[in-house]
């Protein structure tokens, strides 16, 4: 594992939304690349055909009623927006 | 103030007195409010919202309406939830009080609580050192006398490990007993709310309360009667040591001597002590949870956008105020992970890292089950160390990584695991972890407070006796 590139770095930024100044570029090139190589060790194991585990409990579909319930208010729903224009959440132009 | 010793009383011992009418639920409520909190603990602290209830302490990940919840994190710096997460819905059913909110790393994602957006919080036995992470408010607030106990939360060892190095009781709860509804989310496949208390028996009734299928949660399960632990005998129990977890790299001597003296005094109590091994658990389990849980956290938080609540900075069009919001809101430690996460699910990566790593799962789940065959109980310590110093290990993501080496294993597993304090080495608690298979809080109880009352473990630090 020869570590993440200075461009990697920015394109998975990029991919996350982060910006991120040139003395953070720096900094997590250094440390992400330890962090990989790191984690690269789960390569290192013969899987065979162990199949993936995404969830510890061996439950499949978790149904619900379908019955309606109330939402919540919509003075509730914007109480923490940034900005409100009426029933819409308000931001930049695309 | 009222003369209690808020550092010793316990939420059983509160409860005695409320119901003999020695106290008032006011006098309880102040007798921790008053108390200064010079180890930082808490981000928010409340009111008495009046009432006759055992007082609580809630970590700031958990929702709670009316009453700011930050995670630790600037991007949440003024979020008001208008709803209760269940968690505390509960609580507040059973009459239970907020005392306040307590601190956090960053969105959970730490082991000293040096992360958190707010400052960090100190270690009760040593203010020089750390209380552990991420929960370690919730931690000092118990030991340190600001709450008789508190709700966590735990991915990889954010209660365990904290209750490990503050020298008290924690519990992570197995997987899907207790609702995340209104809990901020960091990897949903291992987050767990779990109980932090003095002692087992309080741990056993704060989880009595909070645990059971939600609506809102639909991993959440059916959950089996909790018995409030009595017996003071280990009879019938088998306690298998893992040698992987009990003879890895970087474990003190001092924590090792306090785990090999707990173990002898389970075997005095009538338990069978046996040798097990988890061949790859230990050491490939950090790295199987710094794919898994980085890829879900970067999922998870990819809904702070400046957009429905939270922090927002200003751009010229949407694009650049997102990226703004999520760079002026995030510190470091979310931003290494979204970055690993995004990088282990990204095209061309995706197999070698989060695949591989889902599969590694896997290995670790099927050789729990193996040793769980032999055994009722896997023991080790729960920190490889005592509580370190602040600042010994902010500058190197990886070393602080280590400190969640032991947790990790049963989290990523699913399986229950409580901490209970084993003893001092220099001075610091070492904390004993008890791993149980998937629903048997039960045996954890038991063994935990049979264990207990045999150690006698003050739980009061000596700085403050």
């Amino acid at each position: 594992m020869a570590g993440i590139s200075r461009d990697e770095v920015l394109h998975v930024a990029r991919l996350a939304r982060l910006e991120l100044s040139d003395d953070e570029v720096a900094k997590f090139q250094e440390q992400l690349s330890a962090i990989l190589e790191a984690v690269s060790k789960v390569s290192e194991l013969e899987l065979g055909d162990v199949p993936p585990t995404a969830h510890p409990l061996e439950i499949a579909n978790a149904w619900g009623e379908d019955e309606p319930r109330e939402s919540l208010p919509l003075d509730d729903v914007f109480a923490n927006a940034p900005d409100r224009d009426d029933d819409h959440f308000r931001v930049p132009p695309a | 103030m009222t003369g209690l010793d808020t550092l010793r009383l316990t939420a059983e011992g509160a409860k005695k007195l409320l119901d003999a009418r020695e106290i008032s639920g006011a006098e309880l409520f102040a007798a921790y409010a008053e108390r200064d909190d010079d180890l930082h603990a808490y981000l928010h602290r409340c009111p008495d919202p009046g009432g006759d209830g055992i007082p609580i302490a809630i970590k700031d990940v958990i929702g709670t309406k009316g009453i700011p919840t930050t995670a630790g994190s600037k991007m949440l710096e003024h979020y008001v939830p208008v709803y209760d997460a269940t968690v505390v819905a509960r609580c507040k059913q059973h009459g239970l009080r907020t005392l306040g909110k307590t601190n956090t790393d960053e969105f959970a994602m730490g082991s000293s609580t040096e992360n958190s957006a707010y400052g960090p919080t100190r270690n009760p036995w040593d203010p020089t050192r750390v209380p552990g992470g991420s929960g370690g408010g919730s931690a000092a607030a118990v030991s340190g006398g600001l709450a008789p106990w508190a709700l966590g939360s735990d991915t990889g060892g954010s209660i365990k490990q904290p209750a490990a190095l503050c020298g008290n009781v924690g519990l992570r709860p197995t997987y899907g007993t207790v609702s995340r509804f209104g809990v901020v989310a960091f990897a949903s496949s291992l987050d767990q709310v779990g109980p932090v208390a003095k002692n087992v028996r309080d741990c056993a009734y704060l989880y009595s309360i909070i645990a059971g299928r939600d609506a809102n949660d639909t991993t959440t399960t059916d959950v089996p009667p909790v018995e409030l632990p009595t017996a003071e005998d280990l009879k019938g129990l088998r306690i298998g040591v893992p040698k992987e977890m009990n003879e890895a790299e970087g474990i003190e001597p001092g924590v090792r001597d306090a785990v090999r003296r707990a173990l002898e005094l389970a075997e005095s109590l009538g338990a069978e002590v046996g040798e097990c091994s988890l061949p790859h658990s230990v050491s490939y389990g950090l790295a199987c949870y710094y794919l898994v849980a980085p890829a879900e956290a970067s999922s998870n938080l990819g809904r702070y956008d400046g957009v429905r609540y939270g922090l927002r900075s200003d751009g010229a069009d949407f694009r650049e105020m997102i990226m703004r919001t999520r760079d002026a809101g995030f510190g470091d430690e979310p931003k290494r992970r979204i970055m690993i996460g995004t990088y282990a699910l990204s095209s061309g990566y995706y197999d070698a890292y989060y695949g591989t790593a889902q599969r590694v799962r896997t290995v670790i789940r099927r050789e729990h089950d193996a040793a769980f065959e032999r055994f009722d109980l896997l023991v080790s310590p729960t920190s490889p160390t005592v509580a370190f110093r602040l600042g010994e290990k902010t500058a190197d993501p990886l070393a602080m990584y280590l400190s969640d080496l032991l947790t990790i294993p049963s989290c990523v597993a699913g399986l229950p695991g409580l901490n209970i304090p084993a003893g001092l080495s220099e001075g610091l608690p070492v904390g004993l972890q008890l791993v149980g298979r998937q629903f048997a809080e039960n045996t954890l109880f038991r063994a935990g407070h049979a264990l207990e009352q045999a150690i006698g473990f003050d739980v009061v630090p000596e700085r403050l006796r």
